[in-house]
């Protein structure tokens, strides 16, 4: 018997594209009358209310094997396919050419909570959510005190869910899936929920799940998690496999491939938050305004637009430099020189600049949070991971520094000061 | 270990087993529409019975009082419109949760994997428990009126299987169209209200002329209303084969191309809704 768990053979995903549709997400029953009912053809094409259909292939030939106790990592760009091919893995939508094989029970956790009811207590939602996963009562049961100690939510636990803060809801719903005890564990991007502290405890929980003997295909941006996490990583790129290999190369080649691209402008405001974040005020723009990528030891500049939403008091935003594996190395902050922090009225559309004379940190790529808080530590809105940016040589770097990687590097007055051996 | 194949056109097998297999899904799933449904509300289930009480109380003034239809010889007209309240109800409430439930549970649908058939079939299901209700209500409003049913009452599982089937396969052709076409919310509704006129819900089927007769029983629902009467009020308001047969064959039409229509854009669902 071999050891592969899931072969995927040239697997294609079409959608159909209506351009004209675009603007309503489902179509009415009067464009079909109208379309099929049209007796006089409308003339030429340019003619505005022509509607036009074309095929999209989201996802096209893609084939790849997984063996047994993998964890794999899917990364690529937004639209690369990489949820079409989670969706057509957990059976949601069926492709439309190719074949695959899984040998085992397949669970997926495409969105942590998913069918969790606001009005059912955290009790009853750990029933209904289990089931909804694939789990039998009888086993959900088992696993109810181990779920509820996980979340760390027994207080709560016959209290509507809908009175729960975001964290404890987060919680709860990873402490259901995290009980999963399939063979084959699908996992799309849910870790980008939840504080770190939590998305620790949940990554050591997969990492058990993938010690166990299971196979776990995991699809994040947050690189840093890929890289601790997955033995081979899959770079999708168009709906297409770019790359397969271990996951430090292909997470490197990803990078680099796509910091270069990266735009030096992020808009922000479709963006999905956690929980509050982005209600009172949301950041709505990033802008490198001295361009990508940044360079090492000299002058950045940046600008963050955001709107205000409802009246706020001492409002302070900031950009954070991070490492792929999401420590925090550097913050600027509007507030840190003088303390400035103004009061904003709701309606009000403002912007922050950010200007640094010299970037300390060294070569290197670097995810970026942003946020915005008001006071000391009430946070307003924060996009934590939010994109890569390559921080690369400048003109005053030494070639040494490049070779010893990433973090913070800045003149100091270092010296050795002797060169002789001690007598 | 089990093997799981994915290929185009390939859920078409052991369809009716995987069904099977997330029969538990199906029970929480209706599970948790009954208990969301009276939460947050100050007499909860009490509901399920003002609802039809005081339907049917205004329909017996109407029909019988103001309109002066009769019931016959020795049974109450309250019981009358009662008898087919019962089923009438059933049917208009699971038309209108399994219409809205495949879109309503949007969210479900596209993140998780289950035949999606439970979905309608869970909300009729749910509403199938009012049904329950009512029917215990009736039970008391005959023995309030000191009425007693005869042999005839064992046949009413019969009609409940008949109505049970009627709203099934209506429910599932609209839930279904409802994905696509949003349309079909708007049209539930008329539905709804078109039909209590055409099915006899606050008059006999008996009052409608002979050669209308035949035509008019093509509404599943008249068949279902009458074997309720029939089994319910001793068979004093006789049964007419004819249009009970035609009901049947329309109600069986209608099950079983709800059944092909659904499992036909079931797999498209996820990516239309």
């Amino acid at each position: 018997m071999s050891d592969t768990v899931i072969r995927v053979e040239n697997v294609g995903k079409r959608y159909r594209i209506r351009h004209q549709a675009e603007r309503e997400r489902y179509v009415a029953l009067r464009d079909v009358i109208a379309h099929k009912f049209r007796i006089f053809p409308r003339g030429q094409a340019g003619c505005g209310n022509r509607r036009s259909e074309e095929d999209f292939w989201a996802l096209r030939n893609v084939s790849f094997e997984v063996k047994r106790g993998e964890v794999i990592g899917i990364i690529g760009r937004n639209g690369a396919g990489k949820s079409t091919l989670l969706k057509i893995l957990s059976r949601i939508t069926e492709p439309a050419e190719g074949r695959i094989e899984l040998r085992g029970r397949v669970a997926s956790l495409l969105e942590v909570g998913t069918g969790f009811h606001p009005e059912l207590t955290g009790r009853e939602n750990i029933f209904l959510n289990g089931a909804i996963l694939g789990m039998s009562r009888a086993e959900i049961q088992r696993k109810f005190d181990e779920i509820v100690a996980f979340a760390e939510i027994d207080k709560f636990l016959d209290t509507p869910v809908k009175r729960y803060s975001s964290g404890m809801y987060v919680r709860l719903a990873f402490a259901v899936a995290a009980h999963l005890e399939p063979e084959i564990l699908i996992v799309d991007e849910v870790l980008a929920v939840g504080d770190a502290q939590f998305q620790k405890k949940c990554l050591g929980k997969m990492q058990e799940v993938s010690r166990g003997g299971r196979t776990v295909l995991f699809v994040s941006h947050n690189m840093g998690a890929v890289s601790s996490l997955c033995h081979r990583g899959i770079w999708l790129e168009a709906g297409k496999v770019a790359d397969t290999g271990p996951t430090r190369e292909i997470v490197d080649a990803y990078l680099s491939a796509n910091s270069k691209a990266e735009t030096s402008v992020t808009e922000l405001s479709g963006l999905g938050r956690i929980g509050d974040y982005g209600r009172k005020l949301r950041i709505e723009r990033l802008e490198w305004v001295s361009g990508l990528p940044l360079h090492h030891g000299e002058a950045i500049s940046a600008r963050l637009d955001f709107r205000v939403l409802q009246d706020v008091d001492d409002v302070s935003v900031g950009i954070g430099f991070s490492t792929l594996e999401g420590t925090r190395l550097l913050t600027y902050e509007t507030d840190f020189q003088d303390g400035y922090r103004p009061s904003l009225r709701a309606g009000k559309s403002c912007r922050a600049e950010f200007s640094v004379p010299e970037l300390v940190l060294a070569p290197g790529i670097y995810t970026v949070d942003i946020g915005s808080r008001s006071g000391d530590s009430y946070g307003l809105d924060y996009l934590p991971g939010l994109c890569h940016v390559e921080v690369a040589m400048g003109k005053k770097t030494p070639g040494y520094i490049v070779r010893q990687g990433a973090g913070v590097r800045m003149p100091g007055n270092c010296k050795i000061l002797n060169g002789s051996s001690p007598q | 270990m089990s093997e799981l194949i994915i290929e185009p056109g390939r859920a078409e097998k052991n369809y009716f087993g995987d069904i099977w297999r997330y029969r538990e899904l199906f029970y929480f799933l209706a599970w948790r529409d009954i208990l969301v449904r009276y939460k947050q509300t100050v007499i909860g289930i009490a509901w399920a019975v003002i609802q039809p009480l005081l339907t049917t109380l205004v329909f017996t003034i109407v029909f019988h009082r103001i309109v002066n239809l009769t019931a016959p010889a020795g049974v109450p007209y309250f019981l009358v419109v009662m008898a087919a309240q019962l089923p009438w109800q059933f049917f208009s409430t699971s038309l209108g949760a399994a219409s809205n439930s495949l879109v309503g549970n949007a969210n479900l649908i596209s993140k998780i994997y289950f035949p999606r058939l439970i979905i309608p079939a869970g909300s009729v299901v749910t509403s199938f428990v009012d049904f329950l209700i009512t029917l215990g209500l009736v039970a008391l409003t005959m023995a309030w009126y000191c009425y007693a049913p005869d042999w005839r009452l064992l046949t009413l599982p019969l009609f409940m299987a008949l109505a049970f089937a009627a709203a099934f396969g209506s429910g599932l052709w609209l839930c279904a169209l409802n994905v696509e076409y949003r349309d079909f919310r708007y049209v539930v509704p008329f539905i709804v209200q078109f039909g209590f006129f055409i099915s006899p819900v606050g008059y006999l089927s008996a009052k409608i002329p002979e050669r209308w007769r035949l035509l008019y029983s093509l509404n599943p629902m008249v068949g279902v209303i009458d074997g309720f009467r029939w089994a319910l009020l001793r068979g004093q308001t006789a049964l007419w084969w004819p249009g009970i047969s035609i009901s049947i064959t329309v109600t069986a039409a209608v099950c079983a191309s709800g059944i092909w229509y659904f499992r036909k854009m079931e797999k498209t669902f996820a990516d239309v809704i």
